[in-house]
């Protein structure tokens, strides 16, 4: 399942809704994003994300895809926030649930990795454009290279 | 056909989107951007380096490669940086 929302969300809750009922999932491992107050030693304050409503849905529903192509998931969850964050504001969430932790694990890695290169959000602290890192490409890339 | 641009791309053509009819001969995204250079300095100044310009063609990905024949829609924008 993926969400792109203004709104927050309760990691708590969004674990409890995705393994409800569920006797299947032994192993579920959730990644969060925060916004930091520095970004390449500079403070941090506002910023605005921006995204391409359409294209970000159908990206992040492909890697999703790709991620349960990859490892045997039970269940996976990728929500992404738009619009005004600040720092210490949740950004992103990421769960992937396996009967074992090894494919959870890794594809809750995946699925950050490729989301950090592919899904297409933009972020603006005032009239400057964040950009990407070459870190984030190099992460992306080392899944190409190996057959799981 | 529809473009779309995005952050900074968006601020230096001046359009979030517009309509187009380009040129018969435009096939690939390279000659689409060679043509949206000749249309004024806010394309040009955005399309000056192609190296940090992304784009999708129907919202798939794509590079300067990718036809542009018969996509009802084009994007650009600079490298992603979500998460």
């Amino acid at each position: 399942m993926i969400r792109v929302q203004t709104e927050d969300f309760d990691i708590g809750a969004e674990v409890a809704a995705l393994t409800k009922g569920r006797t299947d999932i032994g192993a579920l491992v959730t990644f969060s994003g925060l916004v930091r107050n520095m970004n390449e030693g500079a403070p941090v304050n506002t910023f605005e994300l921006e995204h391409y409503p359409g294209m970000t849905e159908k990206e992040l529903t492909r890697i999703e895809e790709q991620a349960h192509e990859r490892w045997p998931l039970q269940a996976s969850l990728i929500i992404h926030r738009i619009g005004k964050l600040e720092p210490g504001d949740n950004i992103v969430l990421v769960a992937a649930a396996s009967a074992h932790r090894e494919a959870a694990f890794e594809a809750a890695a995946f699925l950050m990795d490729y989301l950090k290169t592919r899904a297409p959000f933009w972020k603006r602290e005032g009239d400057v454009w964040v950009e990407a890192r070459e870190s984030d490409e190099t992460a992306e890339k080392k899944w190409q290279n190996t057959a799981s | 056909m529809k473009l779309l641009y995005f952050a900074w791309v968006k601020q230096k053509t001046g359009v979030a989107e517009e309509d187009v009819t380009p040129p018969r001969h435009v096939s690939d995204v390279t000659d689409l951007i060679a043509w949206l250079k000749t249309r004024g300095e806010g394309y040009e100044t955005a399309f000056c380096d192609v190296s940090v310009i992304r784009c999708a063609v129907d919202q798939e990905h794509g590079d300067l490669d990718t036809s542009v024949a018969g996509a009802t829609e084009v994007a650009f924008f600079p490298p992603v940086a979500g998460g």
